[in-house]
């Protein structure tokens, strides 16, 4: 067995390639020029150019966090290119415009755009560094008054939403470094479901950092207008590199009346190499608002990043609202994960489930942060969760830190966590059977983390349990 | 003491006769350390909860006056072994005398042990004075304590009780420090009640250092009912080897802004912790119980219960954390923390905490918070049994698997007598239509 672990456990990122297109590439620096450069680059409106220099006076005062359960070296915010776009000769029209080199990379990834479109019925728009290159389906989308763009073209053609919603849930000045994305973010995906619509097909990005030095600031906003229900799904891969890379996105989620958005990741950045050299630092603030009646749900599968530092959270603020949080979260080598949610009952009878699964291996750490908020004005509201720990290997560590804070004495809370390593009757019954030692581990975590995978979309959860082949199985010994 | 918030405010320490040369310079580090770390803020993460703003503000005074009216006396009669009565912080009565005749046992207040092996050996080694600003306030101030040293293989009988009586008003508020070591040699056991009550506003900051040897078997309970008007910060470090037993038990029914600050070390392979708590709270009280179990060594045990019944506006907190270290394979360790909400308008924070740095290990801790269960109350009351009756029952019950497992019955008696005078007086209040 230990000579396939080997074998698995030393393999290489199988995603990590470069791809060689010219990039239209600011000079690294973060100031109100660089600012006002990417406003310009973009065309963008007055209001937007106002929404990010307010946020960069903001974030001047603002102090990098340290409170989270991880350890970085300094991040020098200057040296690092906020804008990098890939050089394009003109607008293009269909598909077959595309770059070709750029579609070789999908085609590599296996998300070639066409095969999308044909096999899985899945709408994609694809970001590929910080412009989106091709959007797919929209016209089949805008038959029922989906508008699914990136960012900028929002900005563009649908500025009174974007004002409207934008920075409704995550303030520009909630936190460092989502003030440090609203300053500076180049684009992301924009998308809103009309009233009482449910979306035909499964939305989705890909995202993907190509071009070095470039900090990728992701900025998405799902607004469901009263009635309407949407499923999204968001994947990442990124290149290996040798740099530390800055990721520090922000989603914004607005579920009105009665709405429902279920959002679904699975991250997979590069996590550095053995020796924990490299890697993404992922910073990212996700935050949903539930109205009457709305349904939030998020579901993650984070396996990649160097540092993951995210905590999708609900804002339960209309009455009889549900809030969901779902979330594997695997840690090999020297892989630091603090993640978790925050679940805000404002509204009565809100409800909400975390679920969390953390597999710590190697070196890995793994931090669980989660809060439950029940104010004053959530009347009955309930809330259960369970975060349980699997540890692979001796020299790695999974760490639990629930808040729960109480200001309603109608509340019901639950909380439940352990941790344990998977225990040798368990390998032992399985041998017994005839299974070798590397599926049985297998077997055992994807039971372990079956709980969180049948919430994913079929899709997604085949990635998912792939990814987890991958990145664990050979840290099994 | 000038306790204003304030930067120029320095802290000196306090020196009594015949100190050695050793605790005076333990004195000074820890008075240095208190003035780099200042009073504790909400700012930073163990004190998330507790604002000290309130007991800052106040001129403190150290005096060793009685207290107006009778003299104080004690829960258990003579029911201990041995009792020792502090008053505002200095030595009031000592019954000692008749246990100190057995060879094996030494009770005495902390100032008359100082020359002895064991003081030296374990004095301050446990509680940090470097990371905490409350125990580092303590170690440069305290004026008196309790010493009490068990020999190898010695069983004390009973129990050995600390009583610590507080008295201020508001025109003359007093502080007061007291400092214990408990030392049980290899083999050897000891059950250790320590109670605090008072009147008035007073603030007590107290530190229990507790060495429990190879297979000692140590019982420590903790009776926390200070006035409501009072402030208390009290620290229990615990300190295990090898095969050791401990249990401790923390009874909070009073004071006005508490702290109960509760840690243990197993440092010795086989070391078994049970870490208990009950705090029944009403009116304004704020109560924050914080506590740390770390496994150093391999194979120990540890189970931790903390059970919360608020009332009116009071607010509780519990903050637990287990630490398992890489070397502690083969840990077992269960944390709980119930909460029960009577009112409306209490308030409970909640933080149990796993630090796991190893693989083989059990680990797992729990969290729940709710109200009565309106089927049983039915239940009691289809049956004859008055509103409020059945509502106190069903708290009692909520406590008792608490207090039932008090070994010794003056104990026992005591804790069922505190939660009962704690018990609600109102009627359950009738919940909104809307569930």
């Amino acid at each position: 067995m230990s000579s396939t672990i080997e074998q698995i456990a030393s393999q290489e990122y199988k995603y990590g390639f470069i791809t060689d297109i010219e990039a239209d590439q600011a000079p690294p620096g973060l100031n109100e020029d660089i600012i006002r450069l990417i406003s310009a680059k973009k065309n963008e409106p007055e209001w937007m150019l106002e929404f990010r220099l307010k946020a960069f006076r903001h974030w001047l005062t603002m102090k990098e966090p340290t409170w989270a359960n991880i350890k970085y070296g300094p991040i020098d915010y200057q040296a690092t290119s906020y804008y990098s776009a890939p050089k394009q000769k003109k607008k293009l029209n269909s598909l077959d415009e595309v770059d070709p080199e750029l579609r070789a990379t999908f085609a590599k990834l296996g998300i070639s755009l066409e095969e999308q479109k044909r096999l899985s019925g899945v709408a994609v728009d694809a970001v590929f560094d910080s412009v989106s290159v091709a959007t797919t389906f929209r016209t089949e989308l805008a038959k029922v008054g989906v508008i699914f763009c990136s960012f900028s073209d929002a900005v563009q053609n649908h500025p009174e939403l974007v004002q409207k919603y934008l920075g409704s849930v995550v303030p520009y000045t909630d936190n460092f470094f989502a003030t440090l994305n609203s300053a500076v973010f180049t684009d992301g995906s924009f998308c809103y479901i009309p009233k009482g619509v449910r979306c035909p097909m499964e939305l989705s990005t890909y995202f993907r950092i190509n071009s070095a030095n470039t900090g990728q600031f992701e900025r998405t906003l799902i607004v469901a207008d009263e009635g309407a229900t949407v499923s999204y799904l968001e994947g990442c891969t990124a290149p290996m590199r040798d740099e530390n890379q800055l990721h520090a996105a922000v989603v914004e989620l607005v579920a009105l009346d009665n709405a429902s958005i279920k959002y679904s990741t699975v991250q997979n950045w590069y996590p550095g190499d053995k020796e924990g050299r490299g890697g993404i630092y992922n910073f990212v603030t996700k935050r949903g608002k539930a109205f009457k009646n709305a349904k939030l749900s998020w579901t993650q599968v984070e396996t990649g990043s160097a540092i993951t530092w995210k905590y999708p959270s609900c804002i339960l603020q209309g009455d009889n609202s549900i809030g969901e949080f779902y979330s594997v979260a695997l840690t090999n080598h020297r892989q630091q994960a603090d993640t978790g949610t925050k679940m805000i009952h404002l509204g009565k009878n809100t409800r909400s489930t975390i679920v969390s699964k953390g597999i710590s291996a190697g070196r890995g750490q793994q931090t669980y942060r989660g809060e439950v908020k029940i104010m004053k004005s959530a009347e009955g509201a309930r809330n259960y969760s369970q975060c349980d720990s699997l540890l692979l290997g001796d020299k790695c560590g999974a760490h639990t830190f629930p808040y729960i804070e109480v200001r309603n004495s109608t509340a019901k809370m639950e909380h439940e966590a352990s941790t344990s390593k998977i225990g040798e009757d368990q390998l032992f019954y399985c041998q017994q059977r005839g299974i070798s030692a590397e599926d049985a581990v297998s077997m055992i975590v994807n039971g372990f983390c079956r709980e969180v995978f049948k919430e994913l979309p079929m899709e997604f959860a085949v990635e998912a349990t792939k990814l987890l082949g991958v990145s664990l199985e050979g840290a099994v010994g | 003491m000038s306790t204003v918030l304030d930067d120029r405010f320095t802290l000196a320490p306090v020196h009594i006769d015949g100190e050695p040369e050793r605790v005076r310079r333990i004195r000074e580090q820890a008075a240095e350390r208190f003035n780099v770390l200042g009073w504790p803020t909400t700012r930073s993460e163990d004190w998330k909860y507790t604002s000290l703003a309130s007991l800052t503000s106040i001129d403190w005074k150290i005096d060793q006056r009685q207290p107006e009216g009778n003299d104080p006396a004690s829960p258990f009669g003579d029911q201990p072994v041995a009792e020792l009565m502090f008053v505002n912080g200095t030595l009031h009565a000592n019954r000692s005398a008749l246990a100190n005749e057995h060879p094996g046992i030494r009770v005495m207040p902390i100032g008359e042990a100082m020359e002895t092996e064991s003081f030296t050996q374990h004095f301050s080694r446990y509680a940090d004075y470097e990371k905490h600003a409350m125990t580092a306030l303590n170690t440069a101030m305290w004026q008196d304590g309790a010493y009490i040293e068990i020999a190898p293989g010695t069983v004390v009988e009973g129990f050995i009780h600390l009583l610590y009586v507080g008295g201020g008003n508001a025109e003359h508020p007093i502080a007061s420090h007291h400092r214990n070591l408990i030392v049980a040699g290899r083999g050897s056991q000891i059950t250790v009640v320590e109670s605090f009550f008072g009147k008035g506003t007073y603030f007590t900051n107290t530190v229990t250092e507790i060495v429990a040897g190879d297979g000692a078997v140590v019982d420590h309970y903790k009776f926390e009912n200070e006035s409501l008007d009072a402030f208390h910060i009290g620290t229990v470090q615990i300190h295990q080897e090898r095969a050791s037993n401990v249990t401790s038990r923390t009874i909070a029914t009073g004071g006005g802004l508490v702290r109960n600050e509760i840690n243990a070390a197993l440092t010795g392979e086989g070391a078994s912790l049970s870490m208990e708590g009950l705090f029944v709270l009403s009116g304004k009280q704020h109560v924050d119980n914080h506590t740390v179990i770390d496994h150093v060594a391999p194979h120990c045990d540890s189970v931790e219960l903390f059970k919360g019944i608020l009332d009116e506006n009071a607010r509780g907190i519990f903050d637990g954390r287990i630490i398992v270290e890489p070397d502690a394979v083969k840990t077992n360790s269960r944390q709980t923390n119930k909460n029960l909400l009577l009112s409306e308008t209490a308030v409970i924070d909640s933080k149990p905490s796993l630090e796991i740095h190893n693989d083989d290990v059990k680990c797992n801790h729990g969290s729940t918070i709710g109200q009565l269960d309106e089927e049983a109350l039915f239940y009691l009351r289809a049956r004859g049994i008055g509103a409020e009756e059945a509502r106190n029952l069903l708290v009692y019950a909520f406590a008792s698997e608490i207090v039932e497992r008090m070994k010794v019955d003056a104990v026992r008696e005591n804790a069922g007598r505190a939660l009962f005078s704690r018990m609600p007086k109102r009627l359950p209040e009738r919940r909104s239509e809307s569930r």
